[in-house]
């Protein structure tokens, strides 16, 4: 009944053609947006910005970013963590070389650098294929990691191979270090997360896309059918890249604030991205923000039913926390590999003919 | 909606008048340094414990430990930060260098002290720059220092030509003491030989090799974790003399040396406090919180370094708040209160003795100017066959004139990075 | 002969003996993969948990002893026994087979046909779940495993090695005894994968699924079984490893260790996984010693990685892997 395609006519190409073709998906994405610039700003504080809300927005560019080469180009990379460090470590470079130059620009730029920087890691794909190619983006996992912390320049010469965010402001309004307020981190991650998405979005649904998802489904076959695979492979390594330094730069400058190469952008964050892009579907953008939405608010969900609820002591909840979310990854995995995605898509067809089926 | 009004109000009528001093625990009693984050957390929470139990708290407040888990992850390090502020925590305990280094600029900015004992940003002992970050009694470039010292003594004062080795954790933490031991090389004249072990250190075949095959006189140790024991184990196959391989208090633990049993005999660790339970407090301890069940952990722990450590910064922080309440002139301090009073803090003998702890560690004052304390530290020796750790030295002091002039240098740097204006008043 | 050489001879023997202990880790991930597809990532985390077990059933501890002092507010820790360590390796197989069969009818049965790469992050759950397990059962300190193999350096080698170059050989005693547990390992599973009927069964699924299930294998029975062999390989491996470093969660990251390992010898060849740690653990240990010290050291971890990544560009699938047909 509320979702329904009869009435809606299209009566322009374009109209045809837009993003959410569908009314009752348009109102509600305007609706999402709404709440996510217009009310979610004026009722967070500190806790549900720096625990919640801004690591799920990052992380959810992040996703997007590895979604896009895994999920619609089918090159598995477990390289995400030493990629968000490039993008990290080239807006700290940039924001100490050039502090007058706006954030939003070295964001940008950071994301680029890290284009570039995975493009040529993504050079073997062309060679090797599948668990092979996934074992070797390790290899710039371990390399870049290994080489944020032996090279000085990296880190400006610090004595500790720390990096900080110093205060920077977009607009006159305070976004990166100490005294950012709330409301402010969020949005300019949410800022961050539409464009993403909107770009992201776009390029799937067109040409590039259409490319990514021949070569995700048959290499060979889609080689056959005219469609260059080093230029569909390299694109999709480099608009990968291209996000994840962003959400690697907004990591370190807007949420961290402070960050060392080996414990914030190790193989462990590889691996919850690649996570989050499984359970929330691959190939899927929505499933990008629900995957990200899944692994923030789990262990955070957890922890606060555990110890706040329960009384339990710290460890045994941590432990258990362990255990409860292995078992939830693998149940989700049996019971629906396409993830949140799939059941997104479901729920809608449901929709559709509810409440009268047939 | 009026439900939740209703509940809020219950709420605040039921808490009392005069709220507790709350005390956050970031332990990390999961992940890979479980081991090592137990003790640590054990003995920082029953110390408030006997507090509560035997003095009903700090000057007749009840102190409240809120334990929140970190697995030594920095992510949930914020977390728990963001969800134990509001709680009107007094002063934290970071204990992993990453979420230190999170902390410095978040707590200064919220107004809360952050201790960060014997870790952490070592420059940080500049309070003009860094006004709530603390980390007396002594920090990583005192270590370098009094490692350096104890092998001038051991060779009467002359060890130019001497090789060094220093053994580290490849991180900020492990190359912390690098710039401090290369200073000191050029003064003493001795040659120092860098050996990096990627995290986590599994496997050190080949830099024990290197080792063996250069034949340094000493080896330093900056290690954290699995690399410990691995590394105590494979000194004691390449049969390094054990004496002559020196930890920093990271690697100092019961359970570093445990593993490699007899081989380990004879390893020696910096530490600023000391060891064992032979204390007047720890029957207090044993009457009021264990005999009692009050016990954070399973009790086992009790008298092990980090466990001490654990009581120590406990130990410190409570001492503080007394002083904070004696400057103020009121029991119920806020964070404000409790920065003024870690920056007065005095820590003499006398003091000590009547807390039960006689000798526990060394003597020292903070000032803004310095918020380190004085840097005293002293070796200890493990004792395979008795299991145990035995200071050998005195707590001595470590070389302020060219650890002075960095720290000087760095909290200039990082002053002039966040624009901060260095100031006493 | 000059020092340096001798060095380096050194060097590279030390590096083909920790080739073997990351050929003993590779080779559980390789039976896996062979028989079901599966790249068990949970491989390193198995091997964990079972040094966790022996050490556990040796000191006689009280599995969740933790959990059930929380939950019950008692205090037991020991049953007060100690159990003879052949025992306890046997107890702990029977564990590890368990765990096989648990994991082969909660997770993998479900999961049959499903994409690899799923079948890999359901291996990551699993690895997360044991972890989680691990720790309740028998605690986070650091245990000491001491099963009786000796340690440290080989009196023999070094002093004959003197006489003979002027400069002693290091070579840990454990490496030997771990060299000689690996040569008896893989003989004594080549010798079942030849002569027993559950082993030539194990070839048949590792062929082809389907015509083994044709034939009347049962491919659930198959599977139990390697995973039962992988969990003993693990055993093996945890054994070893925690002989140096105790027994503790970092034991779960030599998984990380045998991946170089995997993509050098292919990941469906037993031999390739010995060949390829040796290469491995020589090519690294050989890099560090010669390179190593101009770049500021640590380069263990990546160079592995790197050097497989360059065989692989010449041949994609591994040293000693399948030929990778591709079809329209």
């Amino acid at each position: 009944m509320f979702y329904r395609e009869s009435g809606d006519f299209s009566t322009t190409y374009p109209q045809d053609s837009q993003t959410f073709p569908i009314r009752f998906d348009r109102y509600r994405y305007y609706v999402v947006l709404a709440v996510a610039f217009l009310v979610i700003p004026f009722i967070i504080n500190d806790y549900w910005a720096n625990a919640v809300f801004v690591p799920f927005l990052i992380y959810a560019i992040a996703a997007i970013g590895l979604n896009i080469l895994t999920g619609y180009c089918g090159q598995v990379s477990l390289g995400t963590g030493a990629f968000m460090a490039v993008g990290a470590y080239s807006c700290y470079k940039l924001m100490t070389a050039f502090p007058d130059v706006s954030i939003v620009i070295h964001v940008l730029l950071s994301g680029g650098i890290t284009a570039a920087v995975v493009t040529l890691f993504g050079l073997p794909s062309l060679r090797i294929k599948g668990f092979y190619l996934a074992v070797a983006t390790l290899a710039a996992q371990f390399f870049l990691v290994w080489l944020f912390n032996k090279v000085g320049w990296f880190y400006n010469y610090s004595a500790s191979g720390q990096i900080s965010a110093p205060e920077r402001s977009v607009l006159g309004i305070i976004v990166t270090g100490p005294n950012t307020e709330a409301w402010a981190k969020y949005l300019i991650c949410l800022v961050f997360v539409t464009l993403c998405a909107i770009i992201a979005r776009n390029l799937t649904r067109g040409s590039v896309g259409r490319r990514w998802m021949a070569i995700r489904d048959m290499d060979i076959a889609a080689e056959i059918i005219g469609v260059n695979p080093m230029g569909a492979k390299l694109t999709a390594f480099m608009v990968s890249g291209f996000f994840v330094g962003i959400a690697g730069a907004l990591f370190f400058s807007v949420y961290l604030g402070a960050a060392e190469v080996g414990e914030s952008f190790g193989i462990d964050k590889s691996f919850l991205v690649l996570f989050m892009i499984i359970i929330g579907g691959l190939g899927s953008i929505f499933g990008s923000f629900a995957g990200a939405a899944f692994m923030v608010l789990l262990p955070v969900f957890l922890k606060n039913v555990f110890v706040g609820g329960l009384g339990w002591p710290t460890d045994l909840a941590a432990h258990l926390q362990f255990i409860v979310s292995g078992g939830l990854i693998i149940m989700f995995l049996i019971m629906e590999p396409h993830g949140l995605a799939q059941l997104w898509r479901l729920a809608k067809e449901k929709l559709r003919l509810w409440p009268f089926p047939h | 909606m009026r439900l939740l009004t209703m509940a809020t109000a219950a709420v605040m009528a039921a808490s009392p008048v005069m709220a507790d001093l709350v005390f956050p625990s970031l332990s990390y009693r999961t992940g890979p340094y479980a081991a090592n984050g137990i003790p640590f957390a054990d003995g920082y929470e029953d110390y408030f414990t006997l507090l509560n139990e035997r003095d009903g708290g700090i000057g007749g407040v009840a102190v409240k430990v809120i334990e929140c888990e970190t697995g030594y992850n920095t992510e949930k390090g914020v977390e728990c930060y963001e969800a134990t502020k509001g709680e009107g925590a007094l002063v934290y305990q970071p204990l992993s260098t990453g979420i230190t280094y999170q902390l410095i600029p978040k707590a200064t900015a919220d107004g809360i002290p952050v201790h960060s004992m014997g870790y952490g940003r070592t420059s940080a002992k500049n309070g003009a720059v860094f006004s709530n970050i603390f980390n007396y009694p002594a920090n990583y470039w005192d270590g370098a220092s009094h490692a350096v010292n104890h092998i001038l003594d051991e060779n009467g004062g002359d060890i130019s030509g001497k090789k060094i080795a220093l053994v580290y954790h490849n991180s900020a933490y492990g190359k912390e003491p690098i710039r401090t031991l290369s200073e000191l090389s050029g003064k003493h004249g001795f040659e120092l030989m860098e050996v990096a072990v990627d995290h986590p250190g599994q496997e050190q075949k080949s830099q024990w090799l290197q080792i063996r095959q250069q034949r340094p006189d000493y080896v330093l140790m900056w290690g954290w974790g699995v690399m410990n024991q691995v590394a105590i184990q494979e000194a004691a196959n390449i049969r390094f003399p054990m004496d002559k391989f020196i930890g920093i208090w990271w690697s100092g633990s019961e359970n570093d040396v445990l593993p490699a049993g007899d081989g380990a005999n004879g390893y020696k660790a910096l530490t600023f406090h000391n060891l064992g339970k032979d204390y007047p407090l720890f029957d207090d301890l044993q009457q009021y919180v264990v005999d009692a069940g009050k016990a954070a952990g399973a009790g086992d722990q009790i008298g092990t370094a980090l466990y001490n450590r654990g009581m120590y910064a406990a130990m410190l922080a409570a001492e503080a708040a007394k002083t904070a309440q004696a400057i103020h002139g009121t029991a119920d301090i806020t964070p404000a209160m409790m920065r003024d009073g870690m920056e007065a803090l005095e820590i003499t003998e006398a003091k000590m003795s009547e807390l039960g702890l006689p000798g526990f560690g060394p003597e020292f004052t903070v000032s803004c100017e310095n918020h380190g304390g004085n840097g005293l530290g002293a070796v200890a020796q493990w004792d395979a066959a008795a299991g145990e750790w035995n200071l050998i030295t005195g707590y001595e002091a470590s070389d302020q004139d060219v650890i002075g002039a960095l720290v000087d240098e760095d909290s200039a740097a990082f002053a002039a990075e966040n624009s901060i204006t260095p100031s006493c008043s | 002969m000059p020092d340096q050489f001798l060095f380096a001879m050194e060097v590279i023997l030390n590096g083909l003996m920790a080739g073997v202990l990351y050929a003993l880790v590779a080779l559980g991930f390789v039976l896996i993969y062979k028989a079901s597809g599966i790249f068990n990532y949970a491989q390193g985390v198995m091997a964990l948990f079972a040094a966790l077990t022996l050490v556990g059933i040796m000191e006689g501890q009280v599995p969740f002893s933790h959990l059930i002092n929380a939950i019950f507010g008692t205090d037991i820790h020991h049953f007060g026994w100690h159990v003879p360590a052949l025992l306890a390796i046997a107890m702990t197989m029977v564990v590890m087979v368990g765990l096989a069969w648990a994991v082969q009818k909660f997770i993998f049965r479900h999961l049959v046909n499903q994409e690899p790469i799923l079948l890999f992050m359901a291996t990551i759950g699993l690895a997360f779940v044991m972890e989680g397990i691990g720790d309740i059962m028998w605690g986070a300190e650091i245990k000491k495993l001491d099963i009786g193999l000796p340690q440290g350096i080989n009196d023999w080698i070094d002093v004959t090695t003197f006489e003979a170059f002027g400069y002693g050989f290091f070579i840990d005693n454990l490496d030997i005894s771990a060299t000689i547990v690996a040569v008896i390992l893989v003989g004594v599973l080549i010798a079942f994968s030849q002569y027993t009927k559950q082993g030539r069964a194990l070839r048949a699924v590792a062929d082809d699924h389907q015509a083994a299930l044709s034939v009347g294998i049962s491919l659930n029975f198959i599977w139990i079984l390697v995973w039962s062999i992988a969990g003993f390989v693990a055993l093996v491996a945890g054994i070893m490893w925690g002989a140096k470093s105790g027994v503790q969660f970092s034991l779960s990251l030599i998984a990380l260790k045998a991946l170089p390992v995997l993509m050098l010898g292919g990941f469906t060849s037993i031999p390739g996984a010995i060949v390829g740690g040796l290469i491995i653990g020589v090519g690294e240990k050989l890099f560090e010693f010669l390179i190593g010290p101009m770049v500021g050291g640590a380069t263990e971890n990546w160079f592995a990685y790197v050097l497989a990544l360059i065989f692989l560009v010449f041949r994609p699938q591994g040293l000693f892997g399948e030929k990778i047909i591709e079809r329209v």
